[in-house]
């Protein structure tokens, strides 16, 4: 049951909470040793899929299979194996980091006295034991966001559930964070990550998954889901009354969809990279547009995502987790 | 089955070990009980006539009884809080017994219940309290109490998974107890109640409990109370202990 070659295969997974299909017949292969991104706006699904992985929900049809090991048959035996974080931060507030970090290594069967001796190790690897001692609920969100992978770490689980781990964090914890993720990941855990935010997948992720409405809509490499848009980006701001429209004829030619026209910003995708500034310049002198700036970029992942969604990755942010307060 | 003893004394412990860092708990716990001792004592004491016994030997079992049934309340609150924070869903990732959250939280009950019956007897004590039976009667009792205890953090675990906030558990479980213990013998004779009342205090399970312990206390006529009292309380957790385990494994969609 164990001789899979990939860490997560899931199939055809479906999740309904009454009238609301969280998942709608989702596939997705992560193999061993690699972070997949999963990336989707808040309500696409993506706790649901982590909680169905992690043996919190039972999917109502589809299969998917952690290490081998059946989700729902499986259970018992995955549990010893996976490690989740969430978005929540799941510690005990009135433990200390300590005695959090002691329990959850008891909890999966340790003696009192090597899961003390690992709760040092990850409490000193996680820079926080200056604050081991002190309850949880004196943390500050990053520390209690590192607490809560720590925890997850306690058995060296060789696959990871990071259920967006960085949202609501400041910048700086969030990068440190990220350099804590990649570490993990360069010993070779496996890891789900979900996040909403594109630089977080574009950094960790080795390849991305785009979910919405419970279905993955794209899935490659970032490199791969940028391809698609096809060509480069190339933004050009226009001089104070210029007439955009005049640019816009000029530049028409060079892309094979209609350039967008958004704040005195032109935006068109090129075919060629080479040569495209340069070819650019030429035309708008030749229709005399003032140009302010000009740049060439290559597509971000926002822009895949604006594409393939027909909507921005941030722009419902109210609703924390769909899949948790429905299913509660 | 290993699994769920030692996984039960770990969530035990971690719900006391905090008991000293949480002084609000530990008001909860003694200074409440001892206020309420005191006031129907003092305050009603005088107009209530509890033919056959002075009224704080009248009234000590039957607060203790009442004071024994709140101490689920830690459970309920708790387990509404680990349910909010995503505790529940870390200890549902892990390859721990299902039972063992809810078997340590009530544990953990029948220790913070212990602190209170000794603190209430010592109360009781002091303003004039006496066991009128031997040692090993007293002791029994002690160990009924637990177990009703026991029995009743089972329902308030269920009561504590079902509802959605720690608000709710409160109101929804002070409704639910106070008819309950008033309605009985806890504070006054049975029979100084109207009928309808009356017909319910006689059948209602702190009535059986109370005149167990005040068989077991004081020498009251026992009508096969004490029996009664044991038995309603292994109903109690077999009935709510598996409904609480199963709302658990379903508890946020499981």
């Amino acid at each position: 049951m164990n001789g899979g070659e990939d860490a997560i295969e899931v199939h055809g997974l479906v999740k309904r909470f009454g009238e609301v299909v969280a998942l709608d017949g989702v596939d997705l292969v992560a193999a061993r040793g690699q972070v997949l991104g999963l990336l989707g706006p808040n309500g696409a699904g993506k706790t649901t899929l982590v909680r169905v992985l992690a043996t919190l929900l039972r999917p109502d049809a589809g299969t998917a299979r952690v290490l081998g090991f059946d989700v729902q048959h499986d259970a018992a035996a995955l549990r010893e194996r996976i490690g989740l974080a969430g978005q929540y931060a799941a510690v005990d507030e009135n433990l200390t980091g300590s005695e959090n970090l002691i329990m959850v290594g008891r909890l999966y069967g340790a003696s009192r006295s090597s899961a003390t001796a690992r709760a040092r190790e990850l409490l000193e690897r996680f820079d926080l034991l200056d604050a081991a001692g002190r309850p949880t609920k004196t943390y500050s969100g990053g520390m209690r966001r590192r607490l809560d992978l720590a925890a997850a770490l306690v058995a060296k689980p060789p696959v990871l559930f990071l259920d967006e781990p960085t949202t609501g964090l400041d910048p700086r914890s969030r990068s440190s964070l990220w350099g804590v993720i990649e570490d993990l990941v360069a010993g070779g855990t496996t890891a789900l990550l979900t996040t909403q935010y594109l630089d977080e997948a574009d950094r960790l992720a080795d390849t991305i998954a785009v979910i919405d409405h419970g279905r993955v809509i794209a899935e490659g490499t970032s490199d791969e889901l940028k391809d698609r848009l096809g060509g480069e980006r190339l933004e050009v701001r226009l001089d104070a009354g210029t007439d955009p429209l005049v640019a816009v004829q000029a530049l028409a030619s060079m892309s094979d969809e209609p350039p967008a026209l958004e704040d005195g910003l032109v935006k068109l995708s090129v075919r060629e990279r080479s040569g495209a500034i340069v070819e650019a310049v030429r035309r708008l002198s030749d229709a005399n547009v003032g140009v302010d700036d000009l740049s060439l970029r290559r597509p971000t992942l926002d822009d895949v995502f604006l594409a393939l969604t027909g909507h921005a990755a941030e722009e419902d942010g109210a609703d924390g987790a769909p899949g948790r307060e429905r299913a509660a | 089955m290993r699994r769920l003893v030692t996984d039960t004394l770990i969530i035990a412990e971690r719900n006391l070990i905090r008991l000293p860092r949480a002084p609000e708990l530990f008001i909860g716990y003694t200074l409440q009980p001892i206020m309420f001792v005191l006031l129907f004592r003092y305050v009603f004491g005088g107009a209530i006539r509890t033919p056959g016994y002075s009224y704080v030997d009248f009234l000590l079992p039957g607060i203790i009884v009442q004071n024994a049934s709140f101490a689920g309340f830690a459970t309920a609150l708790g387990l509404n809080e680990d349910m909010r924070k995503g505790l529940i869903d870390r200890f549902r990732s892990l390859p721990m017994s299902r039972a063992a959250v809810l078997g340590g939280r009530t544990l953990a009950d029948v220790a913070t219940n212990a602190l209170s019956i000794t603190i209430l007897i010592v109360t009781g004590v002091i303003i004039g309290f006496g066991f009128q039976v031997g040692f090993l009667s007293a002791v029994a009792g002690v160990g009924l109490l637990l177990l009703f205890g026991y029995a009743f953090s089972w329902f308030l675990a269920f009561l504590g998974l079902l509802v959605s906030s720690p608000e709710a558990v409160n109101s929804v479980g002070f409704v639910i107890i106070f008819p309950l213990t008033f309605i009985s013998s806890a504070f006054v004779p049975v029979a100084s109640m109207p009928a309808g009342l009356k017909d319910f205090a006689e059948v209602n399970p702190f009535t059986i409990v109370v005149d167990a312990l005040r068989h077991l206390w004081l020498g009251a006529p026992a009508h096969n109370n004490v029996w009664a009292a044991l038995a309603w309380s292994l109903a109690i957790v077999a009935v709510f202990a598996p409904l609480a385990v199963a709302r658990y494994r379903r508890a946020a969609g499981g």
